[in-house]
């Protein structure tokens, strides 16, 4: 089997255990929640203060959310070893990285367009005409914590203080796509609306620069 | 479904050190392991038999030394099944959904035919729906081995396979392992104790503190070997 085959059977069997479990997708949310409506509560923010730091609030609670739901992806493995049975069966382990963040992307992705108008009710934004562009920032900023979470998991998952390493190793890494996600949902939350495309093309290339150092390396993070 | 002669494989262990941390689990391993035949592992806890068996199936790279393969094509890993202490299952699948999983990553063709099958051989034909999690320990062992069976392997690995098996199952894998080893497969299985298993192996290793101490094919020496009774 291919690796795009391989990789999409290994998606399929994520979206299927993770809807059958609920675990990740139930917490997340809950958690991106709490946070969202204790920040609205603590800040009380105007209109105008909400356009400036709503954006910021907004993908900070995304971040904390992501560190939740990426660090079981790769310990839920470990429980019966089905990592190692995984390694057995697929020619490239790029295939697993592949479907792991494929899988996390879209959970991400499902929490935060959950969150979407519940953020805009307590933060008065309005994100009316530019739901294209905010849904093209929230898929290339997800993909990337995504993309980098996941290779973090791989290599926490094997050390013996993982539950604290993820989030050490992974919030520093994530800050550039925490300020460029940012920027750019700041520009379309604006009164006048615009596309910050210098910083969706940031995002792109912090995606494709991830993605490639896990094709080239990832099966070393794999290895026991 | 079982390998044909023609496809059998030899291992070659050549001084194999594996180490974790300060602990040598392998040291200075050298063993070789010829096309079809069966072999029990043997050694108190701790005595590298799970190690070797890892490193054997290309999930533990070695720290030092070689391992090589004979009858399979150059930078290719051989087709391995692997039954380890953990069950290597999902939790959250059924029984098929686990089986079929696995069988699409290896390409196993004619996949439902081939679960069903493999499922009805080991006794869990009518339990095929219910979820892995509710299984007992016996039957998700059984599940494991016919994961580890699904593509057809040269290379068989057993961790303690008989480990929560009843009577009837334990039959059924020594019959299964039986008609696998007469057409060719290679068995490398590590064994805790007297086993019934343990009639299938032509040849018993004993490892102590990760290195060979015994190595025998048949005779008085065999059985003192798999009992640790024996020098």
């Amino acid at each position: 089997m291919g690796l795009l085959s391989n990789a999409a059977a290994l998606l399929g069997k994520e979206v299927r255990t993770e809807f059958r479990s609920r675990e990740l997708m139930s917490t997340t949310t809950v958690f991106v929640l709490i946070v969202v409506v204790l920040f609205s509560f603590t800040f009380d923010p105007t209109t105008d203060e909400s356009h400036r730091f709503g954006p910021g609030l907004l993908w900070l609670a995304f971040l904390f959310a992501a560190s939740l739901m990426l660090q079981p992806c790769f310990l839920r493995e470990q429980v019966n070893d089905t990592l190692s049975a995984l390694r057995l069966a697929v020619r490239d382990p790029f295939a697993i990285f592949l479907a792991k963040i494929g899988a996390n992307t879209l959970f991400l992705l499902f929490t935060e367009l959950l969150m979407l108008p519940v953020f805009a009710a307590l933060f008065n934004a309005s994100f009316r005409g530019q739901l294209p562009g905010i849904l093209l920032t929230f898929f290339l900023g997800s993909l990337g914590i995504s993309t980098a979470g996941t290779a973090l998991a791989a290599i926490s998952a094997q050390s013996r203080m993982r539950e604290l390493l993820l989030p050490l190793l992974l919030l520093p890494l994530l800050a550039p796509i925490l300020v460029a996600s940012t920027e750019v949902t700041v520009g379309l939350m604006s009164p006048d609306p615009f596309m910050q495309w210098k910083g969706i093309g940031f995002l792109a290339v912090f995606d494709v620069v991830f993605l490639t150092a896990l094709w080239l390396f990832g099966e070393y993070l794999l290895e026991e | 479904m079982a390998p044909s002669a023609e496809r059998s494989i030899g291992l070659r262990f050549e001084k194999i050190d594996k180490r974790y941390g300060a602990v040598y689990a392998l040291h200075n391993l050298t063993l070789e392991i010829s096309p079809g035949e069966c072999v029990a592992l043997a050694g108190r806890n701790g005595s590298g038999k799970t190690t070797l068996l890892r490193v054997a199936s290309s999930l533990t790279r070695p720290t030092r030394g070689t391992l090589a393969f004979s009858g399979v094509p150059e930078n290719q890993n051989p087709q391995v099944g692997f039954v380890a202490h953990a069950t290597m299952l999902y939790d959250e699948l059924t029984a098929e959904e686990n089986l079929l999983f696995f069988a699409k990553l290896l390409g196993v063709a004619n996949r439902k035919a081939r679960v069903d099958e493999l499922l009805n051989e080991v006794g869990l034909g009518e339990r095929k729906d219910s979820l892995v999690r509710t299984f007992s320990r016996g039957m998700r062992q059984r599940v494991a081995i016919a994961r580890a069976l699904l593509a057809d392997p040269s290379l068989l690995l057993f961790d303690e396979p008989a480990t929560g098996l009843d009577a009837e199952a334990t039959a059924w894998l020594i019959g299964h392992l039986r008609t696998l080893r007469d057409r060719g497969c290679t068995i490398l299985m590590s064994l805790h104790g007297e086993s019934e298993v343990a009639r299938l192996a032509a040849r018993a290793v004993r490892l102590d503190t990760g290195s060979v101490v015994a190595d025998t094919r048949s005779g008085a020496t065999f059985q003192s070997v798999l009992t640790f009774a024996g020098g």
